[in-house]
This record gives structure tokens, C-alpha cells and sequence, in this order.
């Protein structure tokens, strides 16, 4: 189904003037915070820790998004803040660099230390780019402290892992050498199927940011090519730019035609002969396509709500649109970010509603009046809908299985038929 | 500041999410971030909520920092005032707001709505959860019951006459233990001594139920570390008494029924006396408990090591059921609630133990591993510290997780609670036939380490055990012999053993050092 010359190329697409308009609102957003990335992050990097500085507040809701604990120590806590802290800045500080030798006495297996800040952080202006270049001072080349923000006042659920990637930009190595990299945080078990993917293209050599260690950094410089596999690493391609590499728009690899579009992108940029792309993609996009088809029919014509959650909103729907051919009632996203999302923009059906920022309870009146068949939405929302009536699929999930790639096109189908499937098993 | 990687209780905020998430009538507006809206899912999915929490956040970014922040929040009340036309209203802040003084609170009362608005202080780097709901209910009670009470030392208004005896059952909340069913079984056990439930709060309450307390002549503290503030004002205020008694277990729920009765003037006998220690399950006796601890099969129970912690309140009840309700040795009893610290300090005495008063989940985890407990009665929080020490746990308290909101009716509270705490302790544990096969038959192949009791629908996995610093080395005989200890107390014999040789400052651990320690150790 996925007929690569139907689909314009990357470099054709349409900015954002010709984009469908957008329904701008302000109210009450239910999201998480970026702190949240830190849940995929951690498991990702090995060798790092995740230390917030924030309340409370900050650590019951990594905890709460973590759901199930698995570690007794896992690689991200929370120093928490208290009355004592608050009342003078100089103890505070005092006491974050004690809170940090004391945990990396405990784990000498952590090289990188993130120190991420959170609301209280902000509002009381602790600097954590200056704590980060005092301990650096003090424990480099052993660990090295890299600082960002995951606050609730400045960011959404997935920028915080644009932000730690940000963070990490400029301590990549300088490099010249011609060379694919990947942005984004991916499964590894989707980083290897892709590997083999380029290496098949001839695209060689790879690097993949971030890598399973984060202190195994990747050159970066004039020869990079950068191909996001992340829609909402914007902040990070463009500081990658910023050292000079080249960004390839392209829509994302989610879904069969997703994933041979974005191939296709890095082919054309690093001049893979066109004849090579098709013979590699041809069966593997033949492959997704017949395992994908298996959910087609209890997708299509289904009418899908999705709210602001995770920033993979739009490539999602375009996926859920195009391949599962499902209606798009509502797509709605915590911010449009028109750069990363343009090629995706482009590839929406027309008349597809768009909706940027959230008013929650006037969202959640025109889910009631549409009736979708299926809507996306936080974990918060996803029983009180059901309670309505209303099949859901909660979007955290999206974040923690991996979905990129030919491969995993099945199971991401699947994430929205079950919920469908489900509703038709149950005779109760 | 405070290293935290898991924590029992969540900022005070959430405390008062839960009050409101309890009631039918009443909003709660919070001047929070978007990241806070996290919250919501703690009742929506670990408790299966329809709907969602009556929960209105401001959600102001960093952006409107400098403009006027106190805008959204009068923005946030009038809109979810109109919404959802509450009652009441609770307004309060977060961590993040209270940092920027908007003073929320006294804003939304300037705004003069027809219902009553409850501004909350919530010190959110100070206090917690519990202390949240406590404060929050007690806010809320004396708001709506404003000018009330009686003129102090003024006697109490009779009761309105031709009704018998009422009370309140004050403390339920969404996201507590078994809170759901312990009020029903307690309003049971009420009823059984003519005893009318004047009023359940904030479980299910309205307004106006809070506003009929004084109605009742007296209040059961059922979970006093959210009613106790609330308890102690009415007792102050309206001279209403209230239950000391935690009915949790056959004991504690036989004295209770006498504190209740006394409160209301009944006699408790009838209900007393049916409830025979030692009757059979076939009589009318309604807790089983206690003739289930005396049947002869539960013989294999007794002493065995259980470490208890959770919230004080489930903590003490739970210890004192272990000790005089089926004969476990209590060998660790603990709480993250510091503000009962002294109850459970005292409690800690009775059974010769060191209370253990902590919210460092580390901590919890090193001393559980020290006291090599045979069953560990915990929060979700310990169900995964025994799960990684290979140790049957079953849950007592908050904090929950899925699983410890079942489906069917099971409170803990009552005298079907006791036998509901029978069947929840009992049942992780190798059952005590089994436990003799298991030792006569251990090298039988199928009572390999990795076969799992057969009850059990799964392996304990086996903990990775991290040798303490300097272990004496095992000898290749002693740990053979080892090998020949049945799998489920294999873990507490060589950690015993390695102590005893530690503690003597024996480099290696032969077969005669395993069975010295056996001696010394041996119960
Ligand atoms: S920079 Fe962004 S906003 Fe401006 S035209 Fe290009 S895509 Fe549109
Ligand atoms: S929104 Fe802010 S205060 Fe709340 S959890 Fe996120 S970082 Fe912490």
C-alpha cells in the first residue's frame, strides 16, 4: 500500500502558509510535565541519573508516571526541597552539591549526571547551569553534570527529553566526517532493526542520539545529515544545526509509509541511488503493510478525537488516517512546531480539524458532541470517558512501547484496534 | 533537601484532591502547573474513578509569570463555578504557587459566590498527603458549619427525640485502604446494635451531610489520620465524643462495639455474645477468625516472623491481629506517618521491637532485609521490596496500587474485615502440610528452589543477594548443607548465619558455624 512515488518529496513539502487552520485555545491543559520524559530516558542511558531538583510534588509524579516499580534504586530521584532551602538561596545550593557527591558516593556506576529542574526550581531561581559548572569542576572527567529544564512553567511531557538532548549538544565532539544521525529517544531493540536498515542503504557510518550510554557522545559538524525520529526534538535539530549539521525534513517512521518516507529522506540526502531505496524498502514495506492490514478493518472509517498530550499527535493521525484509514475529527497537539511537523502537515487529509494548546472542558464538550469511535488521551481522562461511553487509548502508551520503524507498524496499529477489539469482546 | 526515589505520601495538595474526589458536591479549584494534572490519574486508574476528580488546575506557565497570575485563578474559579455548580468550593495552591503568593484562597473569596469557598494553606515543604486531607476536612467541616456551634459552655441541644442513637463515620477518603468497604461493614456492625449512621464523611458525602453532623451523638474516628483534627474540633465545638477504637481484627472490633455502645447508650451484649471466640464456622458467629486461628492446620503458623508498616493507624491494628489473632511473632513494626510516630513508638514496645519512623524507602528496605521476616504486611511500596527479597507480603495500607482495589467487598474493618485479614495474611504463605513435604522431600525434583508453592500463582523470584561488605566466606561443605534447607527459609538461614559469623569475626562459615547459628537463632 505504501507506493513511494505517490508521496511528494520531503524537500517539496509545503510550509506551513498552506497549512489546514488551527484552532488556538487557552484554559486548562491536562499534560504531564517534562519531568515525565525522564521515565524513558533513564531506562535508555545506563549510565546516567536523573536527579530533579523540585517538591514533592515532582517526585509523586514520577513515581505516579513511572506506574509499577521495578527498581529499589532506580536511576532518577528528586532531592526535595524544603522550608530550610527556601529560606536562603546560599544553603540551598549548599545543599544540592551535597545531595549530589552523597548519591554519586552511592552509584559509581552513573558517568552522566542530569541535574533537571523543575517549577520551584525556576520560581525561586536556583541556577542549576551554574550547580552543573561547580560540580563539573569538582567530579569531572568522572561524571559530567549536564543540566535542563523538565518544569510543568516551561514545558510539556515529551520536551523534556527535547531538552535533555538540547542540554547535550554542545558538549558533542566536533567532527567532519560525512555521517547519518538519528535524533530521538528510541527502544533499542528499534535502533537495531534501523541500523540494519541504513547499513542495507549503504548509509554508513550511523550515530544515535541519544546512544545506550550517555557518555558515549556523538561527533557532530559540516558532514552530519540529521533526521529526527521524534517529532518533538525541534529545539535539539535546531542546536544541532546550530553546530553546523544538516537537518532532513521528512515525515516520521510510524507506520509503513511513515517509516519508507523517512528512509527515503536520508537516502535522497545522502544520495543513495533510488533503485537501491526501493530494493531495500520494497519488501519490508510489503511486509508492515500486510501485517499492519490485519488491524485495517477495525480501524477504518472510524472517526478518532485526539487530545494534546504527547506531540506525536500529528504523525499519528496521519498514520491512523492514511494507512488505517481512519476520519479525523480532531487532532489536537500541546504546541505546533511547523518546522518538525511540516512534511507531516502536509500529508493530512484536508479539512482534518488542528487545535494547539487546550481549554480542557470545551475540548472535552466537543469530544461529547462528535462521539468519536475512538479518542487519544492522557491517563487522567481515559475512565471517566469509557464511564461515557467512549473507547479510549490512553497516549502514555505511546511513549513507552516502541512504535517506530516497519516492524513495530503492526503493534502500532494494534494499540488503537484493541481498545475496538475489546469493546467487541465484552457482552457485559 | 532530601533525596527522594520513592515516596509513601504525595504533597498535601493531592491530600485535599482526595477530600474533594470524595464528595459529590464539592469543587476544588488548584493554582498549579500543567505537569499537576498528573494527580488525576492516582483516582482514575489505581482506584477505577468514572469520573474524573472535581479538580479545576489554573495550569499557568512560565510566560504568565510575569503578567497576572491571579487572573487565571479567578478565571479558573468563576468558570468551574458555572461548570459545575458546586456547593462548595476549596481553593488552593500547589508547591509551584504557593512559591508565587497569589494568595488564591482570599482572591477566590473576594469574588463573592453564593456557596461557601474554603481557601486551603497547604504548606507544601513542610507537610504531606495525610496532613493535607486532615487539614482540608477540617477546613471544610468548620466552614460549613459556621456559627453553629453552641456558645462555649453551653449545654449541648438535645438530640431531636423519637430516633434512636446516630453517629458519623468521619475519614473515609478516595485512595484509602479498603475505605470503600470498611464503612458499609461498620455501618453493618452499627446497625446491629441500633445504631443509625447519622452521616459518612467525605466518602460519598455532600455538603449538607457535612452541615447534619451535629446531629449525631457521637463520631466514629475511623482513619484518624485524616478525621482526627476534624474529630477533636467537634468534640471541642458541639461536644460531641468520639470512638478511640480502631475495629480492625476480632479484638479490636469487640472493643470497639463496646466504646460505640457505650457512646450511644445501647448494650452491646447481643452482638457481643454471638460473636464467640473459638465458634464454629457454622454458627452465627460472622468472624471466623478466631476459630480458624484455633483449628489445629493453623498450628504451623505460630511465630512465624511478619513485618508490619504502612500508615500508624493499619499499622498498630495490623500488628496487634499478627501477635494476638494468629500467633506471628511480630518482629518490625513501622510507619511513614510521622505525626502518629508516638502511637506506633509505643505500640513498637509491646512486641520488644524498635519502631522503625521513616518515609526513606531505602530504609524500610534495609531494615526488612536485617529482620528476615517470613511475611511482610506493608503498603504497595514493601509489596516490592519483599517481591525483590523473595518474601510473602500482603498489603495493609496505603499508598495503594491496582490491585489492592478489589473488585469484590473486602474491608478490613469489622468482623468480616478480620476474616478478610485471615485470608489475605495466610494465604501467601507455604501452607503448613506442604511446608512438611517440602522439608522431607526437598530433593525431590519437583521441590526445586524454583517450584513455587503450589498455591502460588507464581515463583517468588529469587532476590539477587548482594553479599554485605566483608561476608565470611561460605565453606564448599556449609554450603551444601545449606543447600539441603528448604528454598522458602534458605534466604533467613544463610543471612542468619552470615551475621552470627560476623559478629564473631569468623572469616568462613562451616557446616558446625550453619548449625551454631541454627542453635542461636532457633525459636
Ligand atoms: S520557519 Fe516555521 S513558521 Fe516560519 S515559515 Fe517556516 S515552517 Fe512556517
Ligand atoms: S509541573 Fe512542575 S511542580 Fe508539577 S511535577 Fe512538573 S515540574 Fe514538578
Amino acid at each position: 500500500m505504501t507506493d513511494l512515488s505517490a508521496l511528494p518529496p520531503a524537500s517539496a513539502l509545503p510550509g506551513c502558509g498552506s497549512a489546514a487552520p488551527v484552532l488556538r485555545e487557552r484554559g486548562q491543559r491536562e499534560v504531564f510535565c517534562g519531568l515525565t520524559s525522564i521515565v524513558w530516558l533513564h531506562r535508555k542511558m545506563q549510565d546516567a541519573f536523573f536527579l530533579v531538583v523540585g517538591s514533592r510534588t515532582c517526585a509523586h509524579l514520577l513515581q505516579s508516571a513511572a506506574g509499577v516499580m521495578i527498581f529499589a534504586e532506580p536511576r532518577f530521584g528528586t532531592a526535595v526541597l524544603t522550608d530550610r532551602d527556601l529560606a536562603g538561596l546560599a544553603d540551598a545550593n549548599e545543599e544540592l552539591d551535597r545531595v549530589c557527591v552523597a548519591l554519586l558516593e552511592r552509584r559509581p556506576d552513573i558517568g552522566t549526571l542530569f541535574l533537571v529542574g523543575s517549577c520551584p526550581s525556576e520560581v525561586i531561581k536556583l541556577d542549576l547551569a551554574k550547580a552543573a559548572e561547580r560540580l563539573n569542576a569538582r567530579l569531572f572527567p568522572r561524571v559530567r553534570v549536564v543540566n535542563f529544564s523538565g518544569s510543568g512553567i516551561e514545558t510539556t511531557f515529551t520536551q523534556g527529553e527535547d531538552n535533555a538532548l538540547r542540554a547535550m549538544v554542545p558538549l558533542l565532539p566536533q567532527t567532519q566526517a560525512k555521517q547519518l544521525l538519528v535524533v530521538g529517544c528510541l527502544a533499542d531493540v528499534v535502533e537495531d532493526q534501523l541500523r540494519r536498515h541504513f547499513a542495507a542503504l549503504g548509509i554508513d557510518p550511523v550515530a544515535f542520539f541519544p546512544g545506550r550510554r550517555a557518555a558515549a557522545l556523538p561527533g557532530v559538524g559540516p558532514g552530519t545529515l540529521v533526521l529526527a525520529a521524534q517529532p518533538f526534538d525541534g529545539e535539539t535539530v535546531r542546536a544541532l544545526a546550530g553546530r553546523g549539521a544538516r537537518p532532513i525534513a521528512s515525515p516520521y517512521p510510524f507506520g509503513a509509509e511513515g517509516t519508507t518516507a523517512w528512509l527515503a529522506a536520508a537516502a535522497r540526502a545522502w544520495g543513495v541511488a533510488p533503485e537501491r531505496l526501493r530494493e531495500v524498502t520494497a519488501p519490508l514495506a510489503a511486509r508492515a503493510a500486510k501485517a499492519v492490514a490485519r488491524h485495517r478493518d477495525r480501524l477504518a472509517g472510524k472517526r478518532l478525537f485526539v487530545l494534546p498530550d504527547s506531540q506525536l499527535e500529528i504523525p499519528l493521525a496521519r498514520f491512523l488516517a492514511r494507512e488505517m484509514g481512519m476520519a479525523l475529527v480532531e487532532v489536537g497537539t500541546p504546541y505546533l512546531d511547523r518546522q518538525m511537523v511540516a512534511a507531516e502537515l502536509a500529508l493530512l487529509p484536508a479539512g482534518v480539524t488542528l487545535s494547539e494548546g487546550q481549554h480542557l472542558e470545551r475540548q472535552l464538550d466537543r469530544v461529547r458532541a462528535a462521539r468519536p469511535d475512538l479518542t487519544v488521551c492522557g491517563l487522567g481522562l481515559a475512565n471517566p470517558l469509557e464511564a461515557e461511553g467512549l473507547a479510549t487509548k490512553w497516549s502514555i502508551e505511546l511513549v513507552f512501547t516502541p512504535i517506530h520503524g516497519y516492524d513495530q507498524a503492526a503493534d502500532l496499529a494494534e494499540v488503537f484496534a484493541r481498545p475496538l477489539e475489546r469493546r467487541a469482546r465484552l457482552a457485559v | 533537601m532530601q533525596l527522594a526515589l520513592w515516596t509513601y505520601e504525595g504533597p498535601p495538595h493531592v491530600g485535599a484532591m482526595r477530600i474533594a474526589a470524595s464528595m459529590r458536591d464539592v469543587h476544588c479549584v488548584l493554582h498549579a502547573p500543567q505537569g499537576d494534572t498528573y494527580a488525576d490519574l492516582l483516582f482514575t486508574m489505581i482506584e477505577r474513578h468514572d469520573r474524573r476528580p472535581p479538580v479545576t488546575y489554573t495550569t499557568f506557565q512560565a510566560r504568565d509569570l510575569g503578567g497576572d497570575t491571579a487572573d487565571l485563578v479567578k478565571t479558573a474559579v468563576a468558570e468551574a463555578f458555572a461548570r459545575f455548580a458546586p456547593k462548595a468550593m476549596l481553593v488552593g495552591e500547589s508547591c509551584t504557587a504557593e512559591l508565587i503568593q497569589d494568595q488564591s484562597g482570599a482572591l477566590a473569596q473576594s469574588m463573592a459566590l453564593p456557596v461557601p469557598v474554603v481557601p486551603l494553606e497547604l504548606p507544601a515543604y513542610s507537610k504531606k498527603e495525610n496532613w493535607g486531607a486532615a487539614e482540608t476536612l477540617y477546613r471544610l467541616v468548620r466552614t460549613l458549619l459556621a456559627g453553629r456551634a453552641p456558645a462555649p459552655g453551653a449545654a449541648r441541644p438535645a438530640r431531636s427525640g423519637g430516633r434512636g442513637p446516630t453517629a458519623n463515620l468521619l475519614g473515609a477518603t478516595a485512595l484509602g485502604f479498603r475505605a470503600r468497604d470498611d464503612v458499609v461493614e461498620i455501618g453493618r456492625l452499627l446497625a446491629e446494635l441500633g445504631i443509625g449512621v447519622n452521616a459518612v464523611v467525605p466518602l460519598g458525602a455532600t455538603a449538607d451531610d457535612i452541615r447534619r453532623l451535629p446531629e449525631a451523638d457521637f463520631n466514629v474516628d475511623l482513619y484518624p489520620e485524616v478525621s482526627r483534627a476534624t474529630a477533636t474540633w467537634l468534640e471541642r465545638a458541639f461536644g460531641m465524643p468520639y470512638t478511640r477504637t480502631i475495629p480492625m481484627g476480632v479484638r479490636g472490633t469487640r472493643e470497639f462495639v463496646a466504646e460505640a455502645a457505650a457512646l450511644a447508650g445501647v448494650d452491646p451484649a447481643p452482638v457481643l455474645a454471638r460473636e464467640r471466640p473459638g465458634a464454629a464456622g457454622l454458627s452465627a458467629s460472622q468472624s471466623r477468625l478466631a476459630w480458624y486461628a484455633r483449628s489445629v492446620d493453623s498450628t504451623y503458623l505460630t511465630g512465624k516472623r511478619v513485618f508490619v508498616f504502612g500508615d500508624a493507624t493499619h499499622a498498630i491494628a495490623a500488628a496487634r491481629v499478627a501477635a494476638e489473632e494468629i500467633g506471628f511473632s511480630v518482629v518490625g513494626l513501622g510507619t511513614y506517618a510521622r505525626e502518629f510516630a508516638r502511637d506506633v513508638r509505643e505500640a513498637a514496645k509491646r512486641y520488644g521491637v524498635e519502631a522503625l519512623v521513616t518515609d526513606d524507602y531505602l530504609e524500610v528496605e534495609r531494615a526488612i532485609a536485617a529482620a528476615a521476616p517470613e511475611l511482610v504486611l506493608g503498603t504497595q511500596m514493601e509489596r516490592h521490596i519483599a517481591k525483590r527479597q523473595g518474601i510473602a507480603c500482603a498489603v495493609i495500607s496505603a499508598p495503594l496500587h491496582v490491585q489492592d482495589v478489589p473488585a469484590r467487598y473486602s474491608p478490613v474493618y469489622g468482623f468480616e474485615g478480620a476474616n478478610v485479614l485471615f485470608d489475605s495474611w495466610v494465604h501467601p504463605l507455604v501452607m503448613g502440610l506442604e511446608e512438611h513435604l517440602l522439608a522431607m522431600f526437598r530433593e525431590d525434583f519437583e521441590f526445586h528452589d524454583a517450584a513455587a508453592a503450589s498455591h502460588l500463582a507464581t515463583s517468588g523470584a529469587a532476590a539477587a543477594r548482594a553479599p554485605a561488605p566483608a561476608a565470611p566466606a561460605w565453606t564448599a561443605e556449609g554450603e551444601r548443607e545449606l543447600a539441603k534447607i528448604p528454598f522458602f527459609v534458605r534466604a533467613k538461614a544463610r543471612r542468619n548465619t552470615e551475621r552470627f559469623a560476623a559478629e564473631r569475626g569468623l572469616a568462613t562459615i562451616t557446616v558446625d558455624t550453619l548449625y551454631e547459628a541454627k542453635a542461636h537463632y532457633g525459636r
